[in-house]
């Protein structure tokens, strides 16, 4: 500093003379530094752009694929919907089809057995009664011959005609009960026709019904067919809320799970020991952790075979058999690791309750120490039962499991697109901020030159009003 | 075929190489001296006690021993009860409690001895502890620490206390401490020498409701 200052006997002049140097070296370094800031402002800008538009395109990349992995999903579940409907359809018409020459049969039988008493019901015209012709005769009588005996036969005909009568009524009404019983026996063939043809209406519905469904599932199969946005749209805010409910489903899961390990890891001290070692981690804790992931496995493995779940293509293309004995080897496995937790479980108590009375004995609390609680068999059995229950509920974790992962994919996939856009937002500010920097910084440079800088306006001023009147004298 | 069972014996060799079990680094041994010399038999009670807590605090492949100190305790005779639990939890118990039973019964009935010697009694934990080798070795002394030795016995031996945690427990005051306190304490400066200098650490504990801080 006193070197700077000491360039004259007076410290003023020696900073004025510096001033002044400085000023002048800047003011002729000018033109180099401008394009110096420029350059690197520039450099700095394309950099960042390029790297801006390699963002965006790893980002439009990961969105087709995206969209590509989303799609995929999406008409593999649609497929197995529509699979399923159809499965159901063909269940429904397989089953009522297969009755169906029996119903057929039934209603033919029906029907013949009540045109049988149609025909039987018929109504019989009465027999033209006798009389008629005695009448006849009577009106041809000659009245020469006279009428001689006429009242006679008319007496004859009238109690002719009153038996007549009633023969013929006691026909009729025999006849008419007759109908009638025909008739009443017609009644449950009727009905019987009516609830077998309700039967046929309700099954027509049902598959009505179905074919609606699938007429729609196919319908937004085709969408997704044709990758169209509405179809995406949907898929990735079902795919969203799949994602997290699963997430909250394993997340009750993962609780049971550690209720389980905590409720057979200390039992598994006593079979294993309690001091050995594996990588750091206790051996009982260890092999209780194992326990549980193997009857993990084995649900996943169980539902798999079920069809539930098709995490394990291999499973789900087993023959039937294989796979149903599949279902019946990991039911027995888990079963058998279930008996294995509830023994477990109730080792626990009993080890509790030792340990219990073998610190109440060290306090020196005797009553304690033999006291046996009288209520004690409803929390080994509470453990027991949970002991027994959690395997197998934890079985269902697979479903959920299966949704995580399908769904992690297009999360995944919709986070890294968020990431890279944002990515690609900041670099593209970044771009301009160094561009717009570069601009700065010259401004920033040229402020202490402002007097070189208004003496060259100046000048350049008076020449091009010098030069401008010499253009004119000149015309 | 040959190069795969190679795989699976050093997959084998590796699980049971990290198959490791605890004893031998984190386990504890403590080994308890009581004094029953002359009117300090009267304190055996309060040793129980402290027997009892201990034995709460110790756990799988843990050792635990309790010699008495009489004329010459430099001797296994002199060892009252001692164990080194197993690492299943129903047999540690049962250990427990067994260890208990045994304690209990010295202490009800055990004699006084006419002579003090804690320095035999010292060199029969190191042994034992030595011998156990636990990470942790912790030997309690229940006495007043007044060292009375019978003629011909000979205890002018430098330990090897390197590792070790000695702590007195119950240093009550002797009648002729209350006379002059310069003895207890310098008693309990000797002891502290004795020790520090061998290469263990050394505690007091005269407040015996605070055992919190014993293991």
């Amino acid at each position: 500093m006193s070197f700077l200052l000491g360039l004259t006997p007076w410290p003023v002049i020696s900073t004025l003379l510096w001033i002044v140097l400085v000023v002048a070296t800047l003011y002729f370094a000018r033109p180099t530094a401008h394009r110096a800031i420029r350059a690197a402002a520039g450099t700095l800008h394309k950099t960042l752009k390029l790297a801006s538009r390699a963002v965006t395109q790893a980002q439009s990349n990961l969105a087709r694929r995206n969209r590509e992995v989303l799609l995929a999903a999406g008409r593999e579940a649609k497929e197995r919907i529509v699979e399923r409907e159809f499965d159901r359809v063909s269940d429904s018409v397989r089953k009522d089809l297969a009755n169906y020459a029996a119903l057929h049969r039934s209603l033919s039988d029906a029907i013949g057995r009540i045109e049988a008493d149609h025909q039987d019901a018929v109504e019989v015209p009465p027999d033209p009664p006798g009389w008629v012709k005695a009448v006849e005769a009577v009106a041809k009588i000659d009245s020469r011959e006279g009428r001689v005996g006429v009242s006679d036969v008319l007496g004859d005909i009238h109690k002719s005609l009153v038996k007549a009568h009633q023969e013929a009524l006691a026909a009729y009404r025999d006849a008419s009960a007759k109908r009638h019983a025909l008739l009443h026996r017609m009644r449950p063939e009727w009905r019987h026709v009516q609830q077998t043809l309700g039967h046929v209406q309700k099954s027509v519905d049902s598959l009505l019904g179905r074919s609606v469904a699938i007429d729609r599932h196919m319908q937004e199969y085709e969408d997704i067919v044709r990758g169209q946005d509405r179809a995406v749209s949907v898929l990735s805010s079902s795919s969203l809320v799949y994602f997290f409910v699963s997430a909250l489903v394993l997340a009750v899961a993962v609780g049971g799970a550690t209720i389980n390990f905590s409720l057979i890891a200390r039992p598994m001290a006593e079979m294993v020991g309690g001091t050995s070692l594996i990588g750091g981690f206790r051996t009982a804790e260890i092999a209780a952790l194992v326990i549980i992931m193997v009857e993990i496995s084995m649900g996943l493995f169980l539902m798999e075979s079920l069809r539930i779940t098709r995490l394990f293509p291999v499973i789900g293309a087993l023959p039937d058999k294989v796979r149903v004995r599949m279902v019946w080897i990991t039911f027995t496995i888990l079963l058998l690791l279930a008996s294995v937790e509830a023994g477990l479980a109730y080792m626990r108590e009993v080890l509790l309750q030792d340990e219990l009375a073998t610190n109440a004995l060290l306090r020196g609390d005797e009553a304690t120490a033999t006291l046996s609680g009288e209520y004690l068999w409803i929390t080994t059995a509470a453990q027991m039962g949970m002991g027994f229950v959690l395997p197998f509920a934890l079985t269902f974790v697979a479903i959920p499991l299966e949704t995580f992962v399908h769904s992690l994919r297009t999360v995944l996939g919709l986070a890294g697109i968020g990431l890279l856009r944002f990515a690609s937002l900041v670099l593209r500010v970044l771009g301009n901020a160094v561009r717009y920097l570069g601009l700065l910084a010259e401004q920033v440079y040229d402020l202490p030159l402002f007097i070189p800088l208004w003496l060259e306006a100046k000048n350049g001023r008076s020449r091009s009003g010098r030069g401008s009147h010499l253009t004119r004298v000149g015309t | 075929m040959t190069s795969g069972r190679t795989a699976a014996g050093v997959a084998l060799a590796a699980l049971l190489a990290a198959c490791t079990p605890r004893a031998g680094n984190d386990n504890t041994g403590v080994y308890m001296l009581l004094d029953t010399s002359g009117t300090y038999r009267q304190e055996l009670d309060k040793a129980e006690q402290i027997i009892r807590h201990t034995l709460a605090r110790l756990d799988a492949s843990d050792s635990f021993a309790v010699a008495r100190i009489d004329t010459g305790s430099f001797s296994e005779k002199d060892i009252v009860a001692k164990t080194s639990f197993d690492d299943r939890p129903s047999t540690i118990n049962r250990q427990k409690r067994l260890f208990a039973e045994q304690v209990s019964a010295f202490v009800h009935d055990a004699t006084s001895s006419p002579y003090t010697d804690i320095t035999g009694g010292l060199l029969q934990a190191i042994e034992f502890l030595n011998e156990k080798g636990t990470g942790r070795k912790t030997i309690l002394i229940f006495s007043d620490l007044k060292e009375d030795l019978e003629d011909g016995y000979v205890r002018d031996i430098t330990f090897d206390l390197d590792g070790f945690e000695v702590i007195a427990l119950n240093v009550t005051k002797l009648r002729s401490d209350n006379v002059d306190p310069r003895e207890y304490l310098g008693r309990l400066a000797d002891w502290q020498a004795r020790v520090e200098k061998s290469g263990g650490t050394w505690r007091v504990i005269n407040d015996l409701d605070s055992l919190e801080g014993l293991l």
